[in-house]
């Protein structure tokens, strides 16, 4: 029990051990620091940077930033809550994200989070990307105008050990992911279900699936995104 | 092909971390990557092809089609602007009869923008092959392109070779370096090649941690972290093996102080990498050096080699037992952000050159994960004066929170462009003074990410604590457009140059330039002046690395210093002001049907 440290957040304190990251510290604790990129369990990407917190004054991301014994931790803060707003609202205008229309909505963590901050319409213009969309391999049909470059699917899709989805060129339109459709054809049925679910929003679709659960009965349909680690 | 490109991935060891050298000698061989050559290589290194592509992608002068027998990269940067590159880019048009971003039809020739080639002081500047070619005319261009047409060598058509060691044998380049204007009290102190080191030896590795932080030589590139607690942190780490970095990758637009240390004084930052890998007891050494300063390769091999006979480096240096340590040089292949420490380690280990999170910093897990410390040039070349006058010596120049001299590299409208070193609180009218700059408007303090300052700061100075510059030194005229010519350019250099990877990087700047565009057009409100500014503010606030947090510098510290010349875009003259004219919307469909357009 000696590995136990005290953290505060937001002026309460907390135990928890060290190793953790902030963002898994306050989950395990029933706080909810938004993030988009972060997966359990896989190497951190610190991409999205919504789950900016402040930590001793400065403006770090839970998701990368291990815990130490006394941290003091912002996260609920008019300043932050803007400033995470604002990210989802550039995410939506970076991309194409038809909502009603899009096989994800209800399960889309994106738009889940559109809700949660009380989005109604961003502030930027639209970019309107027209980056394409690949549905070369055999379960899977990846549009790349509804991604968010999370890189989620870069870092943990793989098939022979290879990965499938990858990064490509860089800024403004240029930027985009790249489906490798020679290992994608590889894929399991199953393999491609996991691709589609570890993708936040509708940028990774299985075929022939669709819409799969009823309105009602989808992810984020009767509660917002947050409420599972903060009603344990 | 196959052979070839296995032959190469060999000699690399089949090492994935050394894929910057594998697609880097490819791309010399074939003059691209092209598809067969990165299956070969996924195949080879096991992985997938979009993975090669993933790193290969990501630098600006790899490129997986043929880019022309004979490539010109022409510099974008603003400098460059001011200086007539246009006029310069629609000749080479014109004479090779094709545009910029393509190749000839018979794929002799290819014309391709580029960011900052550090340059500055002798703009417009363009890479041929590589061969840097500066201060060029239309005459040039012209002679050039008939050149091409001729087939001959690109080094046979420089014409004559440029000041100092540019005419060495082993460089023999037409770059100026403008040699030091000022002989500085610290960087240009003559002194014998060796004499450092060899007192460093004398005394432990503790003890010249010691002297370089009672020094406050604080790093050069910009942060200014202080070089000897870098070094201690890194010593107290607990790794397999240690490694000393020197980042030669300057990219910020406007600075090329490195260019004129790389090309006079490479000894003594050779000399410097041996003192710091002693104090960090590291035995191998990398030199990061950006692709634009390829033609210094074999003149920096060649004075390592020089070194390693008079046993300044390789192994058991000096004599002593245990003192091995030797260099190689990483070349870049085009990316601003490799000049973010982490992401020059990224880029070294073969991936794509993203700025890691911290913690772990680099001193801690860096380079294979192993404790590394990374320094600037400048710096690493400073402590060897530090290590022969002595820190009391060194701390008594400039300030006290900043110790020393630094190198300026001063280009723009003035009639002395070049790099001088300068104390530290030296003030930047006394700069402006010295480069005989008259009638200015303003001064771009650190490049694009740094600050733009007005006439009336200019009795401020050049320090950490005040202005803070990582070497450039950019004097605007007063007949500049400066929202056009420079906040528009700097904008569109980080979209360009962005890793991409955080999500406000990535699309705020575009979203930011889409608004300044939108008051340049005449269409915008006095809102949009506060929106700009305030949306500027999430990137400071969101971005993981300086490249981020800085992006919008540009429009910021202009609105902050140069808030009359925002408000002059916005009309103030009509009753009702708004982004859309309807008069305009209306006008054409008003032409078919005879009226004029009447929607008061």
């Amino acid at each position: 029990m000696n590995d136990k440290i005290k953290i505060v957040i937001d002026g309460k304190e907390y135990w928890t051990e060290h190793g953790k990251t902030i963002l898994d510290a306050a989950k395990d604790n029933g706080v909810f620091i938004p993030s988009l990129c972060h997966v359990e369990g896989v190497k951190t990407a610190g991409s999205c940077r919504i789950c900016n917190v402040k930590v001793n004054g400065r403006n770090m991301t839970a998701c990368s930033t291990p815990v130490a014994e006394g941290m003091t931790i912002v996260n609920n803060h008019p300043e932050l809550e803007e400033l995470r707003k604002a990210i989802v609202e550039v995410m939506f205008v970076a991309g194409n994200h038809f909502c009603p229309a899009c096989e994800k909505s209800g399960n889309c963590e994106l738009q889940a989070l559109g809700y949660r901050f009380l989005m109604l319409v961003p502030r930027f213009p639209y970019e309107f990307p027209d980056k394409g969309v690949n549905a070369e391999s055999k379960y899977i049909y990846h549009d790349r105008n509804r991604c968010i470059l999370c890189k989620r699917c870069v870092r943990t899709v793989m098939k022979d050990d290879k990965h499938v989805f990858a990064l490509n060129s860089r800024g403004g339109e240029h930027i985009h992911i790249k489906i490798d459709t020679e290992l994608a054809s590889h894929l399991t049925e199953e393999e491609a279900q996991a691709a589609m679910d570890i993708c936040p929003v509708g940028a990774i679709l299985k075929k022939e699936r669709g819409y799969y659960n009823p309105i009602g009965e989808r992810k984020f349909d009767k509660q917002p995104i947050g409420s599972e680690i903060e009603n344990k | 092909m196959k052979d070839k490109v296995q032959d190469i991935i060999k000699k690399y060891h089949d090492d994935k971390t050394r894929l910057m050298d594998i697609l880097i000698d490819i791309q010399a061989e074939y003059n691209c990557i092209p598809g067969e050559a990165i299956e070969i290589i996924a195949g080879q290194l096991n992985m997938s092809k979009v993975d090669v592509e993933q790193t290969l992608s990501f630098y600006h002068f790899f490129t997986t089609e043929p880019n022309g027998k004979y490539t010109v990269y022409l510099n974008d940067s603003m400098v460059a602007e001011m200086m007539g590159r246009d006029e310069i880019a629609r000749a080479f048009e014109e004479e090779a009869g094709t545009t910029f971003g393509s190749v000839t039809e018979d794929g002799l020739i290819g014309l391709f923008n580029t960011s900052d080639i550090g340059m500055n002081d002798q703009e417009p500047a363009a890479l041929i092959n590589g061969v840097p070619f500066t201060s060029l005319t239309i005459s040039k261009v012209k002679e050039l392109i008939a050149g091409f047409k001729a087939g001959k060598e690109v080094k046979d058509m420089i014409g004559q070779t440029g000041d100092g060691n540019n005419s060495d044998p082993r460089i023999m380049s037409m770059v100026n370096n403008n040699c030091l204007k000022r002989i500085g009290s610290i960087m240009c102190l003559e002194y014998e090649t060796g004499w450092a080191l060899r007192r460093t030896v004398h005394i432990t590795r503790e003890a010249v941690i010691e002297m370089v932080k009672r020094s406050n030589l604080r790093g050069r590139g910009g942060a200014g972290f202080p070089a000897g607690l870098k070094w201690e942190f890194c010593r107290k780490s607990e790794g397999d093996a240690t490694y000393l970095v020197c980042n030669a990758d300057e990219g910020e637009p406007g600075t090329f102080k490195e260019r004129v240390v790389l090309t006079e004084m490479p000894e003594q930052l050779f000399e410097g990498m041996a003192i710091a890998a002693y104090a960090i007891n590291a035995k191998e050494g990398i030199l990061y050096l950006r692709a634009e300063y390829i033609y210094l390769r074999d003149y920096l091999e060649d004075v390592m080699e020089t070194m390693r006979k008079d046993n300044l480096l390789g192994k058991h240096i000096l004599g002593v037992e245990g003192f091995d340590f030797d260099i190689r040089i990483q070349m870049g292949a085009g990316a601003y952000v490799c000049g973010e420490e982490s992401a020059l380690i990224e880029s070294m280990e073969g991936k794509r050159g993203e700025p890691r999170n911290r913690p772990p910093f680099p001193v801690q897990a860096g380079y294979m994960n192993q404790p590394t410390v990374v320094n600037n040039v400048e710096t690493l070349s400073t402590v060897v004066k530090i290590m022969l006058n002595g820190p009391d010596w060194f701390k008594a120049i400039g300030t006290p929170e900043s110790a020393g001299t630094k190198l300026l590299s001063v280009a723009g409208d003035c009639k002395k462009p070049g790099v001088y070193e300068f104390e530290f609180g030296t003030k930047v009218n006394e700069v402006l003074d010295l480069v005989e700059a008259t009638s200015v408007q303003a001064v771009q303090i650190g490049g694009p990410s740094g600050v733009c300052i007005n006439p009336e700061m200019f009795d401020r100075n050049i320090s950490f604590e005040d202005l803070s510059t990582g070497g450039a030194f950019i004097v605007i005229g007063k007949d500049r457009d400066l929202l056009q010519d420079v906040v528009t350019n700097y904008i569109d250099f980080f979209i360009e140059e962005s890793c991409s990877s955080c999500a406000p990087c990535r699309s705020l700047t575009v979203i930011l330039r889409g608004k300044l565009q939108k008051l340049l057009n005449g269409h915008g409100t006095m809102n949009d002046i506060d929106e700009l500014y305030r949306w500027g503010q999430f990137m400071k606030q969101a971005n993981r690395c300086g490249l981020g947090q800085t992006a919008a510098n540009p429009i910021l510290t202009t609105i902050e210093n140069f808030r009359p010349l925002y408000e002059a875009l916005v009309k103030t003259d009509e009753d009702y002001m708004s982004e859309f004219d309807m008069s305009k919307a209306v006008e054409e469909s008003c032409k078919y049907v005879d009226r004029v357009p009447n929607v008061h």
